[in-house]
This record gives structure tokens, C-alpha cells and sequence, in this order.
């Protein structure tokens, strides 16, 4: 295993080394000690690599993520896989907010609790968070999957098009155009492997779905003298 | 941006260092504000004394001059403590002898100084390293809604032993301004994180708790804001409801330290085992010792 510790080594130095790692690298395995909260640690990983962060990430953590496993042991700051393409990346605490913004694919796991802005703009990552989600998550949200095993706070799923929310227990508000939708087969079973992938200590049939309405899709002529 | 750094100390063994940790934390906050930097130390008081601090040039022979007062110089800045049943006839001297000095903070413990430059050099240059407290909050600016100048620099105090820092913009401070001068409220500034400080001195003067004064403002302050508020006895942190401004917060048996950023708290002695939170959207977190 690589070890690389960010109380000696320059971030940049870090990022530096593992972007130049090949696509089939051996040095696959990887820890990095004295995070201190640094910002954009491991972001931009382009290989199958197992990154392990010793300790709590700053602000986008693991952002643009391609293949590589990415495992957090503390909170992470703002943006936490932002824009990841594939991969997986797991938080053993808390993120911060805007996680899993905008990302295309991959699996983003949080053990803890979610800030406000979870899954802005989602479009194809599909991410599971044990504990609760702040307000205004999943925003705008487009494609792929977001479960949250506690609560979700004000405007769930506002302006939403086509993600997938699962939410266990209470959800404080739905934002404009996002309702409660009948769970139906094939979302138990999406559902259930997601919560088998994450590691999740819960059955399907405890959670409620929401997505879209689709009234916001486009201009509705009915409504022409408004403008 | 902006950078909000804050430490109330709950084991009494760390208050000497008080504010060595807040130096650290105000360094690191430099990156998100290299403009100016301030801080409010809550240290030691004598019973009917106050202290003023004063800001100029020309310091060394004031307290002299004034007469029953004891003034300590720290570069651009001069503490005076005074009985204070004293107040209003040194304020009268100073507006009669020093009218270039402008009292910044007033208070039975409350010291604040702020100056124009680099986060690390303000800290230096008032050897905040070096002074003991049982809270401190301190602030690194990167000016949005006024000038670059030590008057627009952070903490602002508008009341005895009050002082408050913000990361944000505010955009109803004009109305809130007319509201509050005719009940006695002033302002030294035309900085909208200063009328955010005097509304919460208006609350508090009219009997409301910290933790009421700032629920209050979460009615009547319109914009972005993540606050730090001091008082004598107390620390509060508040988030507008849609927490456009970034906090991270940490509690541990012997304090608990406020950062905009994770990376300000990474210094403080059992960081690894504090419990490491995010302050949630329009709500008062406040600790008040009796």
C-alpha cells in the first residue's frame, strides 16, 4: 500500500502523483494521513485505484471521480464527489453540502448526515445516505437515485425531472413540481440493490418514493398571458 | 467570502492559551479573507472597572493624560481600564482632547482590535498569540459591500461587552439603520454587518436573551449571513435559512470552536475526538456560562 502523508506531502504533489497513474497501475492501493480538511483532495482520479483519507476532507473530495473507490474516515467539506462519472465513494461521517452535485454516475455512500443541497442537479449518480438530508436536496435533479434512510428537510426534489427519490422516514416539505409516487416493482428492486450496495441496514417496503409531476417540462400555452 | 473563526473555552486550564489557538485559526481563515482582520478577546475584568478600546496614533501618553486609568499599547490600539463609574467623564476628555481616537469596543471584558492586512500580520502585530480569555471570535474579510479599511473591518461592537462578526451581505441594513438610530442605537460605520451587530444590542437592550435576539433577526434581517455573536458571558453562532454561507463547529469537553472552514479547527488540542457538526440553517446555537 501506498501511504502518503499530507502533514509532509503537498496536496498538489499528491493529486499530481495519482493522475499520473496509468489505467492498469499495479499501485492501486492507497492511504492518505493528515487530511486537515484540505480541499480537493483526490479529485480527478482517472483508474481503479482504493484511496482510503485518514481523517476529515475539505471542500469537493474525490470531485470528477472515474473508477476509482474512495473511502472517507471523517466528515467531508462542501461538493463531496461532485461531478463523479463512476467509481464508488463512501463518507464514514458527515457531508457537508451540494454532495454528489451533479454527478453522472457512480455510488456515493454517506454514513452520516447530509446538508442542505444533496444531490443538486444529479444526473445519473445514484447515492445513499443512512442518516438525514438538508433542505433543498436534490434540486433540479435529473437522472439516477437518491435513498436517504432518515429524514429529508424543506423542498425535496424542487424543479425536479426524472431522478428517483427514496426516503425512509419524515420529509419535511416537497419543493414545486416534485409529488409522493406508488412504489411499484421495479423500484423495490432498484431500491433493494442499492441498499444492499450501500451497505444498508433497511427493507424497502419502509421507504416512500417522490419524483416528478412533469407539469414543469414545458411552456403550457394555457398559460401565455402570464407572460 | 469572508472567514468567521470563534472558540469559547469551557475547561478553565485553557483559557491561557485562548488565544494562541485563535491566531492559528485566524491564519488559516486567509484564504478566504486577506484583506483585514479583527478579533474580540473576552479576558479578565475587575469589578467596576470597564475597559475601552481605542483606536489611532499617538497612544503612549493618554492614559496619563486622562488620570485614574491604566492603558496597555498594542500598535495601533490602546486598552483603557477605568472605573466605570468614570466612563462618561474619559469619554468627554476624549472627545474634547483626542477626537482622532475612535472607541471600537466598550465592555466590562470585551477587547477588540482590527486592522487593514494579512490575517497572520494583524494577530502579530496585537500579539493575540500571547492574551488569555474565555472567548474569542475573530473575522478575515474580503470586502463585498463597503471599502478596504480598518473602520470596514470585523468584529463591530454596538454594545457593552457585544460583538458580533459576519460572513455575508445583508441588503435591508438601510431600513434597518433608520429603524434603529431613533432608538439610540449608533453606528460608526456604513457597513451593513455593523447594523446586524446594533439590532441584536437594540434586542438585547429591550430584555431579550442572546439565543431571542438572534431568533428575531431571522425575521427581520433580510440577505446572507453566517454570524458569530460575543457577549460577556456567552457565544452564538446563526445561519440564514438557506445557509448560503459555509460553518463547520466542534465540541469537545473543553470548548467549542466555530470555523467557516474544517481546515480553521485542525490546530485545536483533541480535534481528532471532538464531536464534529454542521450548524443546521435558521437555527441559534448559543452557549452562556452563569
Amino acid at each position: 500500500m501506498q501511504v502518503v502523508d499530507l502533514a509532509v506531502t503537498p496536496k498538489r504533489e499528491l493529486n499530481g502523483r495519482l493522475h499520473a497513474l496509468p489505467a492498469d497501475t499495479g499501485e492501486t492501493a492507497w492511504r492518505i494521513d493528515n487530511p486537515q480538511g484540505q480541499h480537493a483532495l483526490v479529485a480527478g482520479l482517472n483508474a481503479p485505484l482504493h484511496v482510503e483519507i485518514a481523517g476529515h476532507a475539505g471542500y469537493y473530495c474525490a470531485g470528477m471521480n472515474q473508477h476509482a473507490t474512495v473511502v472517507v474516515r471523517g466528515n467531508v467539506g462542501v461538493g463531496v464527489a461532485e461531478n463523479m462519472m463512476s467509481g464508488r465513494v463512501h463518507v464514514k461521517g458527515d457531508a457537508s453540502q451540494s454532495a454528489g452535485a451533479t454527478a453522472h454516475g457512480g455510488l456515493l455512500v454517506i454514513d452520516g448526515d447530509a446538508s442542505a443541497r444533496c444531490g443538486i442537479s444529479m444526473k445519473g449518480v445514484d447515492i445513499v445516505v443512512k442518516g438525514s438530508i438538508g433542505p433543498m436536496s436534490a434540486f433540479m435533479a435529473q437522472s439516477g437515485a437518491l435513498v436517504v434512510l432518515g429524514d429529508a428537510g424543506d423542498a425535496l426534489g424542487d424543479s425536479i425531472y426524472e431522478a428517483r427519490l427514496y426516503v425512509r422516514g419524515q420529509v419535511k416539505s416537497l419543493g414545486a413540481d416534485c409529488i409522493e409516487k406508488e412504489m411499484r416493482e421495479e423500484h423495490r428492486a432498484q431500491l433493494s440493490a442499492l441498499l444492499d450496495a450501500a451497505g444498508a441496514d433497511a427493507r424497502p417496503d419502509e421507504f416512500r418514493r417522490y419524483g416528478s409531476a412533469r407539469r414543469l417540462y414545458n411552456f403550457h400555452v394555457d398559460h401565455a398571458g402570464a407572460y | 467570502m469572508c472567514g468567521i473563526v470563534g472558540l469559547y473555552i469551557k475547561d478553565p486550564l485553557l483559557e491561557p492559551e485562548l488565544g494562541a489557538l485563535l491566531a492559528g485559526m485566524l491564519a488559516v481563515m486567509s484564504d478566504r479573507g486577506p484583506d483585514s482582520a479583527g478579533f474580540a478577546v473576552y479576558g479578565s475584568g475587575g469589578e467596576g472597572r470597564i475597559k475601552l478600546t481605542l483606536r489611532g496614533v499617538d497612544l503612549a501618553g493618554v492614559a496619563a493624560a486622562i488620570g485614574d486609568a491604566q492603558g496597555t499599547v498594542r500598535d495601533t490600539h490602546l486598552v483603557l481600564e477605568i472605573a466605570a463609574s468614570d466612563e462618561d467623564r474619559v469619554r468627554g476628555w476624549l472627545a474634547l482632547n483626542r477626537p482622532d481616537l475612535v472607541v471600537i469596543g466598550a465592555g466590562k471584558r470585551i477587547e477588540l482590535y482590527k486592522e487593514v492586512g494579512l490575517p497572520a500580520d494583524v494577530a502579530r502585530r496585537f500579539d493575540l498569540a500571547g492574551m488569555r480569555g474565555t472567548h474569542g471570535i475573530g473575522h478575515t474579510r474580503m470586502a463585498t459591500e463597503s471599502a478596504v479599511t480598518t473602520d470596514g473591518a470585523h468584529p463591530f461592537s454596538t454594545g457593552a461587552d457585544q460583538c458580533l462578526v459576519h460572513n455575508g451581505s445583508l441588503s435591508n441594513h438601510r431600513s434597518l439603520r433608520r429603524m434603529l438610530e431613533p432608538r439610540g442605537i449608533r453606528f460608526a460605520t456604513d457597513n451593513d454587518s455593523e447594523v446586524a451587530a446594533g439590532y441584536l444590542s437594540w434586542k438585547l437592550r429591550e430584555g431579550a436573551t442572546l439565543a431571542q435576539a438572534l431568533e428575531a433577526g431571522l425575521d427581520d434581517l433580510d440577505g446572507f449571513f453566517t454570524f458569530v455573536v460575543g457577549t460577556e458571558n456567552g457565544f452564538a453562532v446563526l445561519r440564514d435559512p438557506i445557509s448560503c454561507k459555509p460553518a463547520v463547529m466542534a465540541e469537545t469537553d473543553r470548548y467549542v470552536a466555530f470555523g467557516s472552514e474544517y481546515r480553521a479547527l485542525v490546530g485545536l488540542p483533541g480535534i481528532e475526538k471532538a464531536r464534529v457538526f454542521e450548524p443546521e440553517p435558521a437555527r441559534v446555537y448559543a452557549w452562556e456560562r452563569n
